[in-house]
């Protein structure tokens, strides 16, 4: 009698790569790449259309030892960042007040419900309009799509703040000043985290939907050159970068999450 | 009577209403009781009946709507009061000591007499070994546990309990009774409990408060003579019975509609 190889250790070599996230991580790439070259060998599709694995990346070397992707990429950084500043700051300082009054909530609702089905791509060029191509529109569209899902979360996790918690404060003394640093921020911080990873996402769709409308510079403005001059390759290392940015962004969050929310043992076990 | 200085707590015409869908509704009616310093007192009476109302007036939670809420107590700098609820209420991104030490917290304290006064709760409490755990790791007996303790460290004068045990098993309420008597005895509070139990109320009490429905007034006030300390085997004693008895009556007198 002939052993099968052992389902055992086949089983074994199956769990034990579905746990290496690395690696997983690393093949699905190495498959990617070369699903993408098959498709350019096989369709015979000239590089305007679709350029090779191999074209972006020397595109990439080239744009990069002359500074050029830097000074697009640094731009488009900058006005994330920014934009992020400035839309986390208003939306949190505006979501602490609205919580404190239920009757301005209230009034301002619709308007917060109704903006945040206005697609920001329809706006942009209205920005565009009234604050210039520079710097403060790219800013300005980027911190409004940051804006709403930080406030939204904002509220919601300040208004669900267990009022059973709110009243040991106050049998505490607690001043409205200690709420807010006992209670209410670490009670809000898991929603409000949750709109910051939502908003860190989006801040990138924002600052590159601005720079397409009428921009000189950024990963954006790159981009429509690229498609102008029928250089593929030039959009797609733009569009790696845009890429690699939002899940950096998306990751810093991830990470911020996991130190601060530590005691939520109970989440990773579910 | 006790004489003015041995009164923790005076509670003289308070009156308590809510404004409701319906109204005005009548939740404490010139209420008139006052506590000896460091007696146990418990409250029974209908639920839904304004006892955690008493409580949260006394706690300076609600403002009342008529009357006093008086503590001739010496003291300016301990606070009077703290309130234990009926659920642990405690902080989940706090750790145990953490929870038991935000009142000090709130309160300014220097780190090191945080750190020395929460070691001392943790102590009383007995549960050394958990401070680093969090309160979804805790049972319902120690979370309230936690619950006393933090409220104890603030050093209060007067300690207000909700039905502080009500969510708990028989057998590890009746252990809880047993520790909060023990916890009573060692640090010499004047205790103020609701509590559902009749027996309950006569086991721990030095005197047990029969409040009626709404509006809530005392209708009866019925000093226990059990003596000092505890122990089960007094739960099966005539005038424990005897005890009984009586509250049940008045309770069932006080739930009955009113004609």
């Amino acid at each position: 009698m002939k052993e099968p190889p052992s389902a055992a250790t086949k089983i074994d070599f199956w769990q034990r790569l579905s746990r290496n996230r690395a690696l997983l991580l690393l093949l699905s790439l190495l498959l990617f790449l070369l699903i993408w070259q098959m498709l350019v060998i096989v369709l015979n599709l000239p590089g305007f259309i679709l350029p090779s694995p191999a074209e972006v990346g020397r595109k990439f070397l080239s744009v990069l030892s002359t500074g050029l992707l830097w000074r697009h990429f640094s731009s488009t950084l900058g006005e994330i960042l920014l934009g992020l500043l400035i839309g986390i700051s208003a939306a949190t300082l505006l979501g602490y007040a609205l919580s404190k009054s239920p009757l301005a909530e209230r009034l301002l609702s619709p308007f917060l419900v109704g903006s945040q089905s206005i697609p920001m791509v329809a706006v942009a060029p209205l920005l565009v309009i009234w604050f210039g191509p520079g710097l403060l529109s790219k800013v300005l569209i980027c911190s409004l799509t940051v804006f709403f899902p930080v406030l939204i979360n904002t509220l919601v996790g300040l208004r669900d703040v267990p009022p059973e918690l709110r009243e040991v404060m106050r049998s505490l003394r607690a001043t409205p000043a200690q709420m807010l640093r006992y209670l209410e921020i670490p009670a809000a911080l898991p929603v409000f985290l949750g709109g910051l990873r939502v908003g860190a996402s989006l801040s990138v769709i924002g600052a590159i939907v601005g720079e397409l409308v009428a921009s000189d510079r950024g990963l954006g403005f790159l981009i429509n050159v690229g498609r102008g001059q029928y250089d593929t390759a030039l959009v797609f290392v733009a569009v790696i970068c845009l890429v690699v940015l939002a899940a950096s962004l998306y990751g810093l969050v991830l990470l911020l999450e996991n130190k601060v929310l530590s005691w939520q043992t109970w989440r990773k076990e579910a | 009577m006790p004489s003015p200085s041995e009164i923790a707590l005076q509670v003289s015409d308070l009156e308590v209403t809510f404004i409701d869908s319906d109204g005005t509704l009548e939740v404490l009616d010139k209420l008139n009781f006052s506590i000896a310093r460091n007696a146990f007192v418990c409250i029974v009476g209908p639920s839904g009946g304004g006892k955690s109302t008493l409580l949260r007036a006394v706690a300076g939670l609600i403002q009342p709507n008529g009357g006093k809420v008086l503590f001739p107590g010496e003291s300016e700098s301990k606070p009077q009061t703290g309130l234990v609820f009926q659920k642990p209420n405690l902080f989940p991104w706090r750790t145990l000591r953490e929870n038991i030490s935000l009142p000090l917290e709130i309160d300014h304290r220097p780190d090191a007499e945080i750190s020395r006064l929460t070691q001392e709760m943790i102590h009383l409490v007995g549960l050394e070994g958990f401070e680093k755990a969090y309160p979804h790791e805790l049972s319902g007996g120690m979370a309230q546990r936690v619950a006393i303790a933090r409220c104890l460290v603030q050093d209060p004068e007067i300690l207000l309990l909700d039905e502080p045990f009500g969510q708990l098993d028989a057998l590890t309420r009746e252990r809880m009774g047993d520790e909060l008597l023990r916890i009573w005895n060692e640090q010499r509070k004047t205790v103020l409990m609701v509590t559902h139990s009749i027996p309950e109320a006569i086991f721990l009490a030095d005197r047990v408060l029969v409040l009626t429905s709404r509006p809530a007034r005392v209708i009866m006030d019925l000093p226990i003579t059990l003596p000092r300390p505890r122990t089960d085997a007094m739960r099966y004693l005539p005038e424990f019975t005897e005890a009984s008895r009586l509250l049940h009556e008045q309770l069932k007198g006080s739930t009955a509609p009113a004609n």
